[in-house]
């Protein structure tokens, strides 16, 4: 996990900027990483819509993928998937 | 109970006396939230609870004093089942000692009026921002009818002007309250909690005189209140009414010519460690009446008490006594009792 610029001691912790959430890259929690094999997705969306952390996006060629910096690998998606194309992988260092 | 609290304030309401919106909730774990909520829109709110209901309530009751909304509650201090018990104690306001909400404790129905108003002031001001818990005995003060000098609106209104929040939610200007607190802050925010709570010892003395300039009336400095303790070789020191019982017996020691006198407790939280110093620079001993009682130690004030000395060169022997648990009534012989053994009792005695 990336070190985390220090957050101001505010009252109560009020965050008065919204948006905070995009700079917690929360990616570093993960221990298992979901991997989709493009070639057995049928691009039915499921993971897309599972996700909890809305960590799964459709790019400009139509592919379902992951990321990483905020996935935290709880591997609902690939529990979910109908054809059985997102594996998840062991994070190793 | 509290009950009659939030009824009468439902009458009020009807009435059209009171200008508030009543929220009706299943239960008290989900009127605190409510209170919560109100509180971060920036209303100023009020609700009322004892005994098992402010149990359930101890969840949220963290989460109120962490997001650092004044939000003011009435507890109708009662004792916690098992067995199954309705009447006074102060185990449940007690047992949320540390829940980071400002204790003030009672001993008579003006008194409980005043300091709600006064908690408001207190709990508001921009140094503090943490909820209040005015804390008065159940049956002895929330069923017992005694003439109360209501203030005049006006004079209130001047005295707490309209409430006006550090933050609040509102949609055009969109904030985060109760984020997550990573490890490398969550102790820097409790400790600005714990600063503002230690912050809050001056402001409830100012509060208490401002509101005597207001309203002629006042209790002690706000903190504690003494009787008849500067010539006193021997005090009780006690919270709610039994403070009351407690000067009834001093009075009557007295004209037996024994020194004796009175330390009321008002403020539990936060302890007002260097108030009681002072109170007790001459005293020889203390007798502490505890209405609650930590299981497998003592009383909790007693604890307190005790530790506030230790590291004072000249110290009084404090003595702990337990006393009316479940409604059992504190008597004049009690209070009689505690302050012959204060010399040779053992630690903790229970006053059954």
């Amino acid at each position: 996990m990336k070190k985390q610029e220090k957050p101001k001691i505010s009252v109560g912790a009020v965050i008065e900027e919204p948006g905070s959430t995009i700079k917690n890259k929360t990616g570093g929690w993960r221990s298992f990483r979901p991997v989709i094999d493009q070639k057995k997705c049928i691009k039915c969306g499921t993971c897309w819509k599972f996700c909890p952390d809305n960590a799964v996006r459709k790019n400009k060629k139509g592919e379902f993928e992951i990321n990483y910096d905020y996935c935290k690998g709880c591997g609902i998606c690939s529990k979910e998937c109908p054809v059985k194309a997102i594996k998840m992988v062991k994070e190793e260092k | 109970m509290d009950t009659h609290i939030v009824e009468r304030l439902a009458d009020y309401i009807n009435d059209g006396l009171l200008k508030s919106e009543m929220i009706h909730a299943e239960s008290e774990h989900s009127a605190i939230s409510a209170a919560l909520g109100a509180e971060a829109m920036g209303v100023r709110t009020f609700t009322a609870t004892a005994s098992q209901g402010l149990a359930l309530m101890h969840e949220i009751l963290f989460v109120v004093s962490g997001m650092r909304l004044p939000v003011v509650i009435a507890v109708a201090n009662r004792a916690l089942s098992a067995p199954i018990n309705i009447w006074n104690d102060q185990q449940d306001s007690i047992s949320e000692r540390d829940s980071g909400w400002i204790q003030l404790y009672v001993e008579s129905a003006q008194e409980a009026l005043d300091t709600v108003i006064q908690a408001y002031k207190i709990a508001e001001n921009k140094k503090i921002l943490l909820p209040v818990m005015v804390c008065l005995d159940g049956f002895t003060l929330s069923h017992v009818y005694e003439p109360v000098n209501i203030p005049e609106k006006k004079d209130v209104d001047k005295f707490l002007p309209k409430y006006n929040p550090l933050f609040k939610l509102d949609p055009e200007k969109p904030i985060t309250m109760g984020p997550i607190g990573f490890p490398n802050t969550y102790m820097e925010f409790r400790k600005a909690t714990h600063e503002a709570m230690l912050n809050s010892i001056d402001i409830i003395k100012d509060v208490n005189n401002n509101f005597k300039k207001s309203f002629n009336r006042s209790y002690g400095n706000g903190l504690i209140e003494t009787y008849k303790i500067n010539d006193a070789d021997y005090a009780i020191a006690a919270m709610g009414t039994a403070c009351s019982t407690t000067r009834v017996v001093v009075d009557e020691l007295r004209k037996q010519g024994k020194k004796v006198g009175l330390i009321k407790i008002k403020s539990f939280r936060p302890f007002p460690k260097q108030e009681i110093i002072k109170a007790a620079e001459n005293l020889k001993g203390i007798a502490v009446i505890d209405r609650n009682i930590s299981l497998g130690n003592e009383g909790a004030m007693y604890t307190e008490l005790r530790s506030v000395f230790y590291n004072q060169n000249k110290k009084p022997i404090i003595k702990g006594f337990i006393a009316g648990l479940g409604g059992r009534d504190i008597t004049p012989g009690h209070i009689k009792t505690a302050f012959n053994k204060i010399e040779n009792s053992s630690d903790t005695e229970w006053l059954l």
